[in-house]
C-alpha cells in the first residue's frame, strides 16, 4: 500500500470525527504550547542573564587576592596572603596578549557637594577601565594616565550621581567630597543601567591609589585583565599564574575567567530551562493518554471495519499502520498547532510586555514536536496492534 | 477448482465442543453456482468463512486450484483473499466515511496500485452495477439495494475467480433482492464461481447446485 493512501485514509477518518479529533489533538496542543512557551520564557531569562554578564566584554580575566577554597572565600578576607598591589597590576599589563590591566578597589561612601549628599559606590580604578568594561564617557574625560602614586584627586561620576548631585549644573570642574577628601569632577559616564540589581550609574570613579588610601587598604580587591580577541585564554591564564607566582612566591591568588563564569551560569540556566520544559512535558503525557484512550475507543468502534479490511486482503501490518498513522496524525497536527500557539503567545507576551525576556528555544520546540509524534506512535501502537490481531471472522461478526 | 477434504472446525463453548463443520468433503468446479442452505447453526456461514480463508479448519485439507491453503501463513492468506476471493455480506459492510468510489478503491489501495489506474477501474466497476452517478455519495446517502450493488462492485473489482455471498438479499426488499441476485447471476455467467449462503428457499433453488447442511455435515448435495 502506498504511503499517500495510508495518509489519505487516516485524514478521512480524522475528518469524519472532527470534534473528537479536535479534542484529542487539543491535549497534545496544550502540552506542546506549554513546552514552547515555558522554554521561550526560560530562554529569554537565560539570554537576559548572559547579556547582563557579557556587557562588560567577553575577553576579561579577573585576578583576586587569596586562593579560593572549595567554599569560594577570598583569601583577602582572611588576609593571610600577600596583597595584590598596583605594581602587580602594572606588571600584568606587560604580558603577551594583555591589552589592559585595571586595578580595582571598591567601597561605599557618602559623596557630597554643596548641601547635597549621597551614599554611593566608589571605585578606585585606572585610566583603562572604560576600554576594559566597554563604558563610554558622556561628558569630559575619564581618569588620565598618571603614575599611580602621583595620581591626583580627580573623579568621574556616573549618570545617576550627576542627576542627583548636579541636577541643574554642569558638573565638570566642580568639587565633590568623598570621605574626608575633595575631588575634582573631570567626566561623566554614559548611562549604563543596572546589572542584577546593581546600579552602574550610581558610582564614582577615582584613581586606584587614592581609593586604597581612602579605604585604608593595602591590597587591591581585583585586577581585571582585558586580552586580545582570538588570544588563547588558557595559555594566558597559565602565563598570569606563572608571573604572579614568581612575584609572590606562592599561588596566593585566584584567577577567574569569564568563560568559567559564563559556563557555570549557562549550566544553571540550562538546568532551569530543562526543568521548565519538564513541567511542560507533563501536559504532553496527559495528551498521550488522551490519544491512547481515543484510539482504543476507535478500534472498538471499528472492529467490523477491521474485519472487512482483513476480508478484502489487508495484512496485519497494513491494519496496524492504518491505525498507527491516525494516532501519529493526531499527535503531529496537535503538535504543530501547539507549536504555533506557543510561539504566538510568546510573541504576544513580548509585544505587550517588552521588558519580559522571551527567546524561542528552537531545539526545545523541535524536540517537543518529535516527542509529540513519538507520543502518538506509542499511544497508538497498542490499540493498532490489537486491531490487527483480531481474527477477521470474529471482527466481521462483531456488533 | 476447489477440493475440501474432511474439513473439521470445532469451537469450545464452556465444557462442550461444538462441531461447526464435521468431516465436510466437497468438490467445486470453476463457474459453479452453488447455494448453501440449512437451519441456523448448521455450519453454512462457517463453511463460507472457511472457503474465504477468514477462518481455518482444525483438520482436513483445502485445495484451491491444486494449492493447499491450510498451510499458508497469515500474510499469505491475506494476499490470497485479496487476489482470489470476493465477499458480499448481508449487512453490506461499506466503510461509512468513504464514498462509493472510496469503498471500491479500498481493495485496489491494498495492492499499492497507482491512483490514476484505480480511478479507471472504479469508474468501470461502478458503471457495471449502474451506479456511475453515485460515485461521490456516502453509504448513508444510498438505498440498501444501491449499497449492496456497491459491495458487489467492490467484491469484483479485483476480478476474483470466486465470489462468496452470505445472505446477500437478507437486508433488502424483494425488488432490490431480485436485482442483486440477477447481478450476481450475470457475474456467474461470465465464468465466476458463485457460492451463496441463504435461508431463502426460492433463492436457493435458482442455483445450479444446492448443498444442504445440518449440524456441520453436508446432508444433501444436488445439481
Amino acid at each position: 500500500m502506498r504511503s499517500a493512501d495510508y495518509m489519505r485514509l487516516a485524514a478521512t477518518s480524522l475528518k469524519f470525527n472532527k470534534m473528537r479529533s479536535f479534542l484529542t489533538a487539543l491535549g497534545i496542543t496544550v502540552g506542546i504550547a506549554a513546552v514552547v512557551l515555558l522554554t521561550s520564557l526560560g530562554g529569554g531569562v537565560q539570554q537576559y542573564m548572559l547579556g547582563q554578564f557579557t556587557q562588560f566584554g567577553a575577553h576579561i580575566i579577573a585576578v583576586n587576592p587569596g586562593k579560593t577554597s572549595t567554599i569560594g572565600l577570598s583569601g583577602a578576607i582572611i588576609s593571610n596572603v600577600r596583597p595584590l598591589t598596583l605594581d602587580d597590576a602594572a606588571s600584568l599589563e606587560q604580558l603577551n596578549g594583555v591589552l589592559t590591566a585595571v586595578p580595582i578597589v571598591q567601597g561605599n561612601l557618602p559623596v557630597e557637594t554643596g548641601n547635597r549628599s549621597r551614599w554611593t559606590m566608589v571605585l578606585g580604578v585606572n585610566h583603562q577601565a572604560p576600554q576594559t568594561w566597554q563604558f563610554k564617557i558622556a561628558q569630559g574625560q575619564f581618569l588620565p594616565d598618571e603614575p599611580a602614586e602621583q595620581a591626583r584627586n580627580l573623579s568621574v561620576i556616573g549618570h545617576k550621581i550627576k542627576t542627583e548631585l548636579f541636577p541643574d549644573t554642569n558638573p565638570l570642574g566642580k568639587r565633590i567630597r568623598i570621605g574626608q577628601e575633595r575631588y575634582r569632577v573631570i567626566g561623566v559616564m554614559e548611562e549604563k543601567g543596572q546589572i542584577l540589581g546593581i546600579d552602574l550609574d550610581d558610582a564614582v570613579y577615582i584613581p586606584a591609589h587614592r581609593g586604597m588610601a581612602l579605604f585604608n587598604r593595602e591590597s587591591l580587591m581585583e585586577v581585571d585583565i582585558l586580552y586580545r580577541a582570538g588570544w588563547n585564554e588558557d595559555k594566558l591564564v597559565k602565563a598570569i599564574k606563572k608571573h604572579l607566582i614568581r612575584r609572590h612566591g606562592a599561588e596566593d591568588f585566584t584567577i577567574n575567567t569569564q568563560s568559567d563564569m559564563l559556563g557555570t551560569l549557562g549550566s544553571i540556566l540550562n538546568i532551569l530551562t530543562a526543568v521548565v520544559a519538564g513541567l511542560g512535558s507533563i501536559s504532553l503525557v496527559v495528551g498521550g493518554v488522551g490519544i491512547f484512550t481515543i484510539m482504543s475507543i476507535a478500534v472498538n468502534e471499528r472492529i467490523r471495519e477491521i474485519g472487512l479490511l482483513r476480508a478484502l486482503g489487508a495484512s496485519r501490518t497494513q491494519v496496524t499502520l492504518m491505525f498507527l498513522l491516525e494516532a501519529t496524525f493526531l499527535s503531529g497536527l496537535g503538535g504543530i498547532a501547539g507549536m504555533l500557539t506557543g510561539l504566538g503567545v510568546a510573541w504576544l507576551l513580548h509585544a505587550f510586555i517588552p521588558a519580559l525576556p522571551v527567546n524561542v528555544e528552537w531545539n526545545y520546540v523541535l524536540l517537543a514536536e518529535v516527542i509529540a509524534i513519538f507520543t502518538g506512535i506509542i499511544a497508538g501502537l497498542l490499540p493498532a496492534r490489537r486491531a490487527a490481531a483480531l481474527p477477521p471472522v470474529d471482527a466481521l461478526r462483531s456488533e | 477448482m476447489i477440493k475440501l477434504r474432511d474439513i473439521c472446525r470445532n469451537f469450545q463453548v464452556g465444557d462442550e465442543t461444538v462441531h461447526a463443520l464435521d468431516q465436510v468433503t466437497l468438490d467445486i468446479a470453476a463457474g459453479d453456482y452453488i447455494s448453501v442452505m440449512g437451519p441456523s447453526g448448521s455450519g453454512k456461514s462457517t463453511l463460507l468463512n472457511m472457503l474465504g480463508l477468514l477462518d481455518m479448519p482444525n483438520s482436513g485439507s483445502y485445495l484451491f486450484e491444486n494449492k493447499e491453503l491450510t498451510k499458508l501463513s497469515e500474510e499469505k492468506r491475506a494476499r490470497f483473499r485479496r487476489e482470489k476471493i470476493g465477499f458480499i455480506f448481508q449487512s453490506f459492510h461499506l466503510v461509512p466515511r468513504l464514498t462509493a468510489a472510496g469503498n471500491l478503491e479500498l481493495p485496489l489501495m491494498l495492492t499499492g496500485m497507482l491512483p490514476a489506474k484505480r480511478r479507471v477501474l472504479v469508474q468501470e466497476a461502478l458503471a457495471s452495477v449502474g451506479l456511475e452517478d453515485r460515485a461521490h455519495h456516502l453509504p448513508k446517502q444510498l438505498s440498501g439495494g444501491q449499497q449492496q450493488r456497491v459491495a458487489i462492485a467492490r467484491a469484483m473489482i479485483m476480478k476474483p475467480p470466486l465470489l462468496l455471498a452470505d445472505e446477500p438479499t437478507g437486508n433488502l426488499d424483494t425488488h432490490s433482492g431480485d436485482e442483486i441476485i440477477k447481478t450476481l447471476e450475470v457475474l456467474n455467467q461470465t465464468g465466476i464461481t458463485l457460492i451463496v449462503v441463504t435461508h431463502d428457499l426460492e433463492l436457493g433453488q435458482r442455483a445450479g447446485r444446492t448443498i444442504q447442511m445440518v449440524d456441520g455435515k453436508v446432508v444433501h448435495d444436488e445439481s
